[in-house]
């Protein structure tokens, strides 16, 4: 088992982590501050090819695996957690599913300008009387001759009104529960479709979070994705394999809030020593340490598993509660050992520790993914 | 158009120096990245092939961990890297590495040689200003800009107190000062393709020498700065501590 | 035989650059102790009070080469006379300030001559086995070297405001020497188009005696007129950190720091500076540091010899007042 970086893996690391802080570094707090998505930086995303990491180049994406995804997305979000969704949720939410369910033909029309970065992407699954419970999908759909009619909303779509194209999910059959939900693809400016609240968050503010409003949206037949009825399963494989990107991203906040605080331990003095010479921050500092090497192992092991197409819904849930619930601890540590001064804008732990509350909620609760391990482990043999 | 863009690797500029018991510089645990003047002279050698299509070639001396600098010139666009590797090399000083760099050159096509002005390392800024004279090439130290044509070019180069425009034929050797563009990232096509692109490592005998080219300076001795006097803080209302302060740079300084 | 210690006069406008005078001060002491007659070389056109100025400030012996082709300087041309000169006088050393002249024409003289160079130096002692020992900075003044050039003639380049530039002798005459300007044609190949320098009354940073920096703490490129107007009533030079440049308030050729300028003046002010290594880099060295800024663990307070903790808006002003007293 080799436990190192491979020197592609290495370059690409110093590459984003480079660009990160030459460029989204310096704006994330105002970015922050006044809820401003990064489309500039998301535009130089997809010119440096990290729009489209994972799928093979006929369809405009690098070829690369799951683990450079991972790098990617954990040094985005080390200095910038809101960049780093809009380009995991983009990847992970709107172009994979495309790639996995679509036909060539929609591949060829959706997936090829996602993979550039050309157009930016969004996932439409979630609604007010359907979070954790994803079947609850109140959004319609009706085959109407070569078209199919959808009437609804979603909330809290990531990535919403700048988003040029957006996998959605509407119920075509309730009798049949999840079964009856089906996957489409739409685009921004199709009659019907509009965009409904902004939602102001505790975190990610960059990130934009928007409602979807549909109104007998009229689109083409050939817009389903999959099958109808296949909706469901093209969801929870879609979050399975976004779960990867959600842990990346918790992984990258807690690792920006433990270098600040690291660095901030040896520079600042009390009671004639610096922080770092006392026992009680150093033990902070271990176990912040610690379990962002523990956490980093698990989002890894879930690369891999994806990666090597193999069943990751068990990983990916373990890396991304573990992730999340690591990032929360070392974040509020982190504004601890800053002081007063980590709880002022002065330092970006206070954005850190806003933006790791997320991470445990979206692309499934931490709940719902001890549910999904419950799910896998009970069913091992 | 034949590029050939020198490149040293050099430690990264946040790098903390210490010496180590042999009073050497200590290497430990030092990240390595392309001197960044350097990385305006690989950013300059791209665009002019963009511009003008051929090829850029890397050229550095060092150890195998040069490597890796030049797998990022090549992740970036460059089309080759040739690494002059040699235990002989181990205490080259600038006379030493022009003339081994001018060989390595020689023996390739060339229109243009591009490299950065000053290494931020040992900091002697010499070495390719040397080439250009080991070659009897024209040189144009400090570009802020440079524009091309088949045969000549054009730069802008930085004075003291300004700036000058000099033409000159090519073949010749520019040496980059910052400003003269932003350097790319590598992209993620770049990184991949990297790989599968020819780094040549020679040794001097691969090179025609059959003896390692003498170093004109001593070995140097290396140390680190005296820790300054502790200073103070002027305390006081704003208006007072300035007062107190021009006194003290009068009459205690005598700097002003 | 004593061979001579050369230094390579930098002119404009009839005036000799201050390190040239520095640079003359410094070899007539290592002179002293060698018995070599010191040399100024003067290249130019109608440079003859130049030349006289170069004996007031210690030569005992200017060469100069009056020729149309030098009246400005070209790499090619200054190197193939200097190399022809050298050849035939056979200097110990040759000095050179480390200037935009300096940082071009020595490396190229050197490997003509076929030896070694120390670039930068901020120091210079006579060497027993060597004739000179330079010291110099490395890794952004984060470590220094000290070295001797195993060669001869000795090439280097000294760091402006290194030594003093001691006062003129007016009575003190040298040796006029004149040599023709030999320039072979491949020497020639470059063209100097334009020359557009500007317009500053303000001293080139990397000679000022006086520094006062704006960093990121200037918030803007409108304030840096307060550090303007304080610079002026003392004739210092203004500067910028690295934060200010990128942050498009100020030029990059204003920047001090490890991917700036390196500076070394008697007196450095830095405003809203944190203090960052790299800009410590380019500072470092000064005599004397003042620091103002509001935050009282600014780096910045650990490198200055004296430091005000308060805003610089209110501050910098307040300086301004009293360097204005001074001068009245």
């Amino acid at each position: 088992m080799n436990f190192d970086l491979t020197d592609d893996h290495i370059m690409m690391k110093k590459m984003v982590r480079d660009f990160a802080e030459a460029e989204a570094g310096p704006g994330a707090e105002e970015r922050d501050e006044n809820e401003e998505f990064p489309m500039e930086l998301w535009k130089k995303c997809g010119q440096l090819g990290l729009a489209g990491i994972t799928f093979p180049e006929k369809y405009g994406g690098v070829g690369a695996d799951y683990l450079s995804y991972s790098i990617i997305i954990e040094e985005l979000s080390r200095v910038d957690a809101s960049l780093g969704v809009t380009v995991s949720a983009h990847s992970s939410l709107c172009a994979n599913p495309i790639y996995l369910f679509g036909t060539e033909e929609q591949k060829q029309k959706y997936l090829v300008p996602l993979a550039t970065g050309e157009k930016l992407g969004a996932f439409g699954l979630t609604e007010s009387n359907a979070g954790s419970d994803a079947k609850g999908t109140q959004t319609t759909a009706v085959r109407e001759g070569d078209e199919y009619v959808i009437n609804g909303s979603k909330i809290f779509i990531t990535n919403g009104y700048y988003a040029d194209t957006y996998v959605i999910t509407a119920q075509m059959d309730k009798s049949k529960g999840n079964k009856g939900i089906a996957a489409f693809i739409i685009e921004k400016g199709m009659p019907g479709f509009s965009f409904g609240k902004k939602e102001k968050k505790m975190g990610i503010r960059s990130s934009a979070t928007y409602e979807l409003v549909f109104e007998n949206l009229r689109i083409p037949a050939e817009n389903l994705l999959g099958e109808e009825g296949q909706g469901f399963k093209i969801a929870m494989t879609t979050l399975d394999y976004g779960r990867i990107g959600i842990a990346s991203q918790a992984l990258g906040i807690a690792q920006g809030a433990y270098e600040n605080a690291l660095n901030y331990s040896k520079e600042r003095v009390q009671f004639g020593k610096t922080l770092a010479e006392m026992e009680v921050i150093q033990f902070k500092l271990a176990d912040m340490a610690t379990e962002i090497e523990a956490a980093r192992l698990l989002v890894y092991q879930a690369c891999h598993m994806a990666t090597m197409k193999r069943p990751v819904s068990k990983y990916s849930a373990m890396a991304k509660v573990y992730a999340s619930e690591v990032a929360n601890r070392v974040t509020t540590q982190a504004v601890q050992i800053f002081g007063g001064y980590g709880y002022t804008r002065d330092y970006p732990v206070e954005r850190m520790m806003r933006d790791a509350k997320i991470t445990e909620i979206y692309e499934g609760t931490s709940e719902i993914q001890r549910i999904v391990i419950a799910a896998n482990i009970l069913k091992e043999q | 158009m034949n590029i050939v863009v020198c490149l040293k690797q050099t430690f990264d500029t946040e790098t903390k120096i210490s010496l180590n018991s042999d009073g050497k510089i200590n290497e430990v645990g030092v990240t390595r990245a392309i001197n960044p003047y350097d990385e305006f002279a690989v950013e300059e050698g791209l665009r002019l092939k963009e511009k003008f299509g051929g090829e850029v070639v890397i050229v550095s001396v060092g150890t195998e961990k040069v490597q890796e600098s030049i797998r990022t010139a090549l992740a970036m666009g460059a089309d080759k890297g040739v690494l002059v590797q040699d235990p002989a090399l181990e205490k080259a000083d600038e006379w030493v590495v022009a003339e081994v760099l001018a060989k390595a050159i020689s023996q390739l096509p060339y229109d243009i040689i591009l490299a950065g002005r000053i290494a931020v390392d040992d900091q002697s800024a010499q070495v390719a200003v040397r080439v250009a004279e080991a070659m009897n090439l024209p040189s144009v130290s400090s570009i802020l800009e440079l524009q091309a044509e088949e045969s000549k070019a054009t730069a802008t180069r930085e004075i003291d107190g300004g700036t000058e425009i000099i033409e000159v034929p090519l073949p010749a050797v520019f040496t980059a000062q910052k400003g003269l563009n932003e350097p790319r990232y590598p992209n993620m096509m770049g990184i991949m393709k990297a790989k599968s692109k020819e780094l040549k490592v020679m040794s001097l005998a691969d090179l025609g020498f059959t003896e390692a080219p003498a170093p004109k300076t001593s070995e140097p001795v290396f140390s680190l700065p005296g820790s300054r006097k502790a200073g103070i803080k002027i305390q006081g209302e704003p208006a007072d501590s300035v007062r107190e302060l021009v006194r003290l740079l009068t009459e205690e300084a005598k700097v002003v | 035989m004593a061979k001579g210690i050369w230094v390579f006069i930098e002119h404009h406008n009839g005036l000799i650059r201050k390190v040239s005078l520095e640079l003359l001060y410094q070899a007539k002491i290592i002179a002293e102790t060698s018995g070599d007659p010191v040399i100024a070389v003067v290249l130019g056109k109608d440079i003859s009070s130049v030349a006289d100025t170069a004996g007031t400030y210690g030569a005992d012996k200017v060469i100069m080469v009056d020729d149309e082709k030098l009246e400005n300087y070209t790499t090619g041309a200054y190197t193939s006379v200097m190399n022809k000169l050298a050849r035939e006088e056979e200097p110990q050393a040759i000095l050179l300030g480390n200037t935009a002249v300096g940082k071009d024409l020595a490396p190229r003289l050197a490997h003509r001559l076929g030896g070694g160079m120390a670039s930068d130096c901020t120091g210079m002692e006579r060497d027993e086995k060597d004739y000179l020992r330079f010291t110099r900075p490395i890794y952004g003044g984060k470590a220094f070297s000290e070295l001797t050039i195993t060669s001869k003639p000795i090439v280097a380049t000294i760091r402006p405001n290194t030594f003093p530039s001691g006062a003129p002798d007016p009575t003190h005459q040298a040796e006029m020497v004149k040599a023709d300007a030999v320039i072979d044609g491949d020497d020639l190949r470059a063209i100097v188009k334009e020359v557009v320098l500007a317009a500053s009354l303000r001293p080139e940073l990397i000679e000022a005696e006086i520094i006062i920096s704006g960093g990121r703490g200037m918030k803007g490129p409108e304030n840096f007129a307060l550090l303007e107007e304080c610079a002026d009533t003392i004739g210092a030079a203004v500067g910028a950190s690295r934060a200010a440049v990128d942050a498009g308030w100020r030029e990059q050729k204003f920047q001090v720091g490890q991917t700036g300028k390196t500076v070394s003046p008697t007196l450095y002010i830095a405003c809203g500076i944190s203090g960052a290594i790299q800009h410590v880099a380019g500072m470092g060295s000064s005599k004397v540091i003042v620091a103002i800024n509001k935050d009282p663990d600014a780096n910045i307070f650990t490198l200055a010899d004296y430091g005000i903790v308060g805003d610089l808006f209110e501050i910098v002003p307040l300086l301004t007042e009293e360097f204005k007293k001074l001068k009245s």
